[in-house]
């Protein structure tokens, strides 16, 4: 009797174990094939951004804002950005944190001709961002490769290796870094859950919204803009609308005699 | 050998559990920032370094400043340092310990430290940085215990021993130019980006770090008769002297240049230290104070009817080593932050966490230093008799 049981037990097991087997080999084959064929695969990726391998130095992403056009008192771009990646307001100077946001005409542009500036330069208020610098102080501070200098000339930031130690914002020269020097959880009004929230303890500053670009979108502020006074594209097409700008008109980068390279442009 | 520190008499347990207080303070202090963040110092998005990167600068010139007895002892068998070089390097051991405890302290996210070592990065000067203080704490702290050991036992020292310290000296040099190489490489910063701001690192670093061998050598004596000798105290008041001098002069030349060029850049940080700028003027009383009271204590130590009065000496000694601390540290740090890279002006004051942190920091350097000279004036005493 007892050696009847056994050899059932046996058989029982080895339908189990088979039944288990074909079913990691169907979601085996299921995984590799939407890897492998888009039109098999669960989340949508946009393609034309991976069709081909990213050659470092091939796209230099660049902004061109035209100050002539940026309303007084508006704010639409800054607060678009600060809304889609989930940048706290803590309502207070010292634990700020910005990634874009507008200061008079001095305090943008220091280092420029300040004598007998007309009334009107002088009354505008000037957008103030990262500017991905070509030859960025920040990334060559960093002790951790932390922030870096991404193929496609984005000054890009990794939030789980940044130590704290805030070399960066000593080395940026325009003051687009901000630390968390508090929890920012306590004070995102309005998450969204595209993007991450940080944690208490590292940098972070404007990312040229490069989790946008991959999904093949405009920058949130560069969409915003009501007057379409932010033109964004790659600098190292000649054919780019940017690039037709900067030909065309007179235009400044902040603090051009540091050597920095921004990758942003100002008409004024 | 280091049982010795184990035996001491009443005021030696009142001291050690005094900086045993002042640690735990330091600790729940500490305990706080990493709950809530660094939120609760007086730093802040435009001030984002202060009291802790200023005290990592002036402790890394102290531990730099070893060198100053290692030197002429080693290479140039100046036979009165004998008893003093010892607690240099301790003095020196103690001094990278807590600068290195000041930059955890400064860290966002010290538990990530290792990052850095597990992401060599050799553009960055803090990799750097992190190299030669944690070589120079190691071979300070080796060799100095291996001289001690074979003092103690009547031994010549292992043949090791002697090549490490003569590879300390030029890494004494290396420690602190390198710290000079964090700010002096940042452009924007104007206060920082001087090519004379290593040798001002040295200069400031020889004076003040002398000067408080000094003290200390002069602490010892009081606290436990062991005496290091008036000849080399004698040695060390001069060297303090010009180094301070060569400081001063370092200085002056930063003044000559960035206001006799004009250039607003050059000028806004010195101006807003020592005349205030837009009528923010919130160091300028304490940088004058640093400016006239490390003039006069160098003038004290430079006459010699004076620096041989012991009452003038400590004076003088004490005078230097905080004027130093005032303007390397408070002045140099602060200062470069101002005005912003958007031009604005913004002060800053430490809080009282920041301030525990950093006095628990201070109590943790000591005890060690505690610790170790209690273990050489054991030795010392025990073979001179």
């Amino acid at each position: 009797m007892s050696s009847v049981a056994d050899g059932n037990t046996m058989m029982n097991e080895e339908r189990r174990e088979f039944i288990k087997k074909t079913a990691i080999g169907v979601l085996v084959g299921l995984g590799a094939a939407s890897g492998l064929v888009p039109a098999f695969s669960l989340e949508k990726t946009v393609l034309p951004v991976w069709d081909e391998k990213p050659v470092p130095g091939k796209i230099r992403w660049g902004m061109l804002i035209d100050t002539r056009k940026c309303r007084e008192g508006c704010q639409q771009c800054a607060a678009a950005c600060h809304h889609v990646h989930n940048v706290p307001d803590f309502r207070n100077k010292k634990d700020e944190v910005k990634w874009m946001w507008k200061n008079p005409y001095q305090n943008v542009f220091p280092t420029a001709s300040q004598q007998f500036v007309s009334k009107e330069i002088q009354d505008r208020s000037y957008l103030a961002l990262c500017n991905h610098c070509a030859d960025s102080p920040c990334t060559k501070a960093c002790p951790t490769e932390a922030t870096f200098k991404r193929w496609d000339g984005i000054v890009a930031m990794d939030y789980h290796r940044c130590i704290g130690c805030r070399f960066c914002m000593a080395a940026c020269p325009y003051g687009s870094r901000s630390f968390n020097w508090q929890d920012p959880r306590t004070a995102i009004h309005d998450p969204v859950t595209t993007y991450p929230t940080r944690e208490q303890g590292v940098v972070e500053k404007c990312n040229f919204c490069s989790d946008r670009l991959v999904k093949g979108q405009q920058p949130a502020c560069t969409e915003a803009c009501p007057e379409q006074a932010l033109t964004f594209g790659d600098l190292n097409d000649p054919r780019s609308d940017i690039r037709q700008l900067l030909e065309a008109n007179e235009t400044m980068q902040r603090k051009p005699e540091l050597g920095t390279k921004p990758s942003v442009f100002y008409i004024i | 050998m280091i049982e010795k520190a184990l035996k001491g008499n009443r005021s030696y347990w009142i001291w050690i559990a005094f900086l045993v207080s002042v640690i735990g303070v330091g600790l729940s202090a500490y305990d706080q920032q990493r709950w809530f963040g660094l939120t609760v110092t007086g730093m802040g998005r435009d001030i984002s370094w202060g009291l802790y990167i200023a005290q990592f600068t002036f402790l890394v010139g102290v531990a730099a400043s070893a060198v100053m007895v290692v030197l002429p002892y080693y290479l140039h068998h100046q036979k009165e340092f004998a008893k003093t070089v010892i607690i240099g390097e301790f003095m020196a051991v103690s001094a990278t310990l807590m600068s290195m405890l000041f930059i955890l302290a400064d860290m966002g996210r010290p538990d990530r430290l290792l990052n850095i070592m597990l992401y060599p990065s050799p553009h960055s000067m803090v990799f750097w940085d992190l190299l030669v203080l944690s070589g120079y704490l190691a071979m300070n702290l080796v060799s100095s215990w291996a001289m001690l050991g074979a003092e103690r036992k009547g031994v010549p020292p292992k043949p090791w021993v002697k090549p490490l310290i003569y590879l300390s000296i030029p890494w004494a040099f290396s420690v602190h130019t390198v710290t000079a190489f964090l700010y002096a490489g940042m452009p924007g910063r104007h206060l920082w980006l001087t090519a004379v701001l290593a040798p001002r690192f040295l200069a400031s670093a020889f004076a003040a770090g002398t000067a408080l061998l000094i003290l200390v050598s002069l602490i010892l004596k009081r606290t436990t008769g062991f005496d290091t000798g008036k000849e080399a105290r004698a040695k060390l008041t001069v060297l303090a002297a010009y180094a301070g001098v060569a400081n001063i002069f370092f200085l002056g030349t930063e003044f000559f240049t960035a206001f006799y060029s004009n250039v607003p850049a050059h000028k806004e940080s010195l101006q807003y230290l020592f005349f205030g700028l837009d009528g923010h003027c919130q160091f300028v009383p304490l940088m004058w104070y640093s400016l006239i009271s490390g003039v006069a204590s160098i003038i004290v130590l430079l006459v010699p009817a004076l620096r041989k009065s012991t009452p003038w000496l400590v004076g003088a000694c004490s005078a230097l080593v905080l004027s130093i601390w005032i303007d390397k540290g408070v002045g140099l740090i602060l200062g470069g932050f101002v005005p912003s890279p958007l031009q604005e002006i913004v002060e800053y004051t430490p809080t009282v966490t920041e301030i525990c942190v950093t006095l628990g920091i201070w109590g943790i350097g000591i005890l060690l230093l505690t610790l170790l000279l209690k273990v050489v004036v054991a030795v010392k005493m025990e073979n001179e008799q």
